[in-house]
């Protein structure tokens, strides 16, 4: 029984990741033989394919917001909830709702929202009877349509994480502080954020995987198509549509690999670290 | 802080909350009225009559509960086995502390950590080249088959699920075990009559969240699941939107049945969720 887990993490899991890598080099699809080909896959994607370079540019787009708005918001959240005001529970689980919902329903949630005709955002901006903007269809702004769904469920994970972090926080660490004089955002600044290092790498490390990860939303709203291209939903679409492209799906698959090296690599310096203090 | 301050907070809050809920009041808003009102009056209207009707119609139309009972046999078998596999290996990194159970740990947790598609590939090619007897799946190969989405969804939560379960049991103090081997239990009394209940927090908060989690997943079924009668409902929900058309009451209805089981778990289980998520964050 421990063994099972071993081998269905390997042959399931890493295994295929490192295989990734050598498929990269090669022409595979579906059925036929397989030859090596070189970098050329990684020569189509950089020079030829038109969807990369704009997916590579959303896939920035969405971890700047996350980054700098979802992120940050989730924190705010966390901290006036922690100072205990009256029905902070309940702003509590209504901030998280989105957290537990799945993605896809999301997608479909804001839709509602979002649509032409009558739409209640449209009505709002006072096109309610027909010719409102199509937030969702129109390529320049439905990923930031789309966006503001994300931030809608992410900021509740972060507001989540970040609150078990302040509740570990020794209370008399902020009481001394608050003696010598601190005021809240001192307190805050120079007690209670380094003592939350490792909950904020945690957060960090979410962050970045969970933009990388970012699929389904571009997914029920277009397919992932114009205006929504992101390397996940490339690389779905290359392995398994029709042509079932499975070496150039690869060659994405190993550049999404490589990135999401990073966050990954923080995380476990972060671990072992931990490790040896204890 | 100051009153003043802190009126401040509590309003901003409020606000915030809210905001954070409008998009869900709204689809039960809609799903409760009529098509004919609505297409009369507009979507932003006040309410003449409301009705069951979309939720009538959105449950027969969509087959929704095919879908539900094919959720159920993909996140049941899948979440048992999860905790079971990952319960026996937390075990052993956490009782026998060998040199090499932190990297093993490690390669395990991070392995959750890639996003599904860097491995999407080989595991493809994997899916479509295993055979399977057609008892187990009428596909005759894990591709296309109920049994090949739970393998999937076993192999990716692993990882977290003993890192998380491996943190807990290693809070476990080492007499209760030492006393145990004193009165000749053996490995398996010790996992299974000894660890194992002492973990019942751990184990039911990672239980809440894996159902949440596998029952809200979208992506292995429509990667690895070509029949789309095979489809577990939050996959489903992407043929769905394309039957309810442009009617907006009929798929805000088909949105909360199938929010429904989360909701339901939201209100009961919530505390568990929330340990699950930060049990992998904060514990030392």
């Amino acid at each position: 029984m421990v063994a099972i887990p071993l081998v269905v993490d390997l042959v399931f899991i890493w295994g295929p990741a490192l295989a990734t890598i050598v498929l990269s080099f090669t022409d595979a699809t579906g059925a036929a033989p397989i030859h090596w080909v070189g970098t050329k896959n990684y020569h189509t994607l950089a020079e030829v394919d038109p969807s990369f370079w704009p997916a590579v540019r959303h896939n920035a787009i969405w971890l700047g917001v996350f980054i700098l708005i979802a992120t940050p918001l989730g924190m705010l959240f966390a901290v006036l909830l922690d100072r205990g005001l009256q029905g902070s529970r309940i702003y509590q689980s209504v901030i998280f709702l989105p957290v537990m919902l799945s993605l896809a329903l999301i997608g479909i949630i804001w839709q509602v929202i979002y649509t032409t005709n009558g739409g209640l955002l449209n009505t709002l901006l006072g096109h309610g009877d027909g010719g409102g903007v199509d937030f969702l269809g129109d390529p320049s702004i439905n990923l930031w349509a789309v966006l503001v769904e994300a931030t809608w469920r992410q900021a509740g994970y972060v507001m989540i994480l970040y609150l078990s972090g302040l509740k570990a926080v020794d209370l008399a660490l902020k009481e001394s502080a608050a003696l010598d004089g601190a005021n809240g955002w001192q307190t805050f600044r120079y007690v209670v954020f380094p003592v939350l290092r490792p909950v904020n790498v945690v957060i960090l490390v979410v962050t970045v995987i969970e933009s990388l990860r970012a699929f389904d939303l571009v997914y029920i709203t277009n397919q992932g198509g114009i205006g929504l291209q992101l390397i996940s939903a490339m690389i779905t679409q290359q392995i398994t549509g029709p042509g079932n492209r499975i070496g150039y799906g690869s060659a994405l698959g190993v550049v999404l690999l490589l990135i999401s090296l990073v966050p990954i690599v923080a995380f476990l310096v972060q671990q072992f670290r931990k490790e040896d203090e204890s | 802080m100051t009153p003043r301050r802190s009126i401040i907070s509590e309003v901003f809050l409020i606000l915030v909350a809210a905001l954070w809920i409008l998009p869900v009041l709204w689809s039960v808003y809609l799903a409760f009225r009529p098509l004919e009102e609505t297409n009369k009056y507009g979507y932003v209207s006040w309410p003449r009559s409301l009705t069951l009707q979309n939720f009538r119609d959105a449950w027969t139309q969509g087959s929704v509960l095919h879908y539900f009972v094919n959720s159920l046999w993909i996140t049941i078998p899948a979440v048992v086995l999860t905790l079971l596999l990952s319960s026996a290996l937390a075990f052993v990194i956490a009782r026998l502390r060998y040199r090499w159970t932190l990297p093993l740990l490690l390669v395990f947790t991070a392995g959750n950590l890639l996003p599904q598609q860097v491995f999407l590939a080989p595991l493809f090619k994997i899916y479509n080249s295993v055979g399977l007897p057609t008892w187990l799946a009428d596909s005759g190969k894990l591709y296309d088959s109920t049994f090949g989405l739970v393998v999937i969804n076993v192999a990716f939560q692993l990882g977290f699920c003993v890192f998380v379960l491996a943190n807990f049991m290693k809070t476990v103090p080492a007499s209760i075990q030492e006393a145990a081997i004193v009165d000749g239990a053996g490995i398996w009394t010790q996992y299974w009559r000894i660890t194992l209940p002492l973990c019942r927090p751990a184990l039911a908060a990672m239980a809440t969240l894996l159902t949440i989690w596998i029952y809200n997943d979208f992506f292995w079924a429509l990667a690895l699941i070509s029949t789309g009668d095979k489809y577990p409902i939050t996959t489903a929900l992407n043929d769905l939107k394309g039957q309810y058309a442009v009617d907006n009451n009929l798929l805000a209805a088909g949105a909360l049945i199938v929010a429904a089981p989360t909701l339901v778990v939201y209100l009961v289980l919530q505390r568990h969720f929330i340990a699950g998520l930060t049990l992998g964050s904060t514990k030392e």
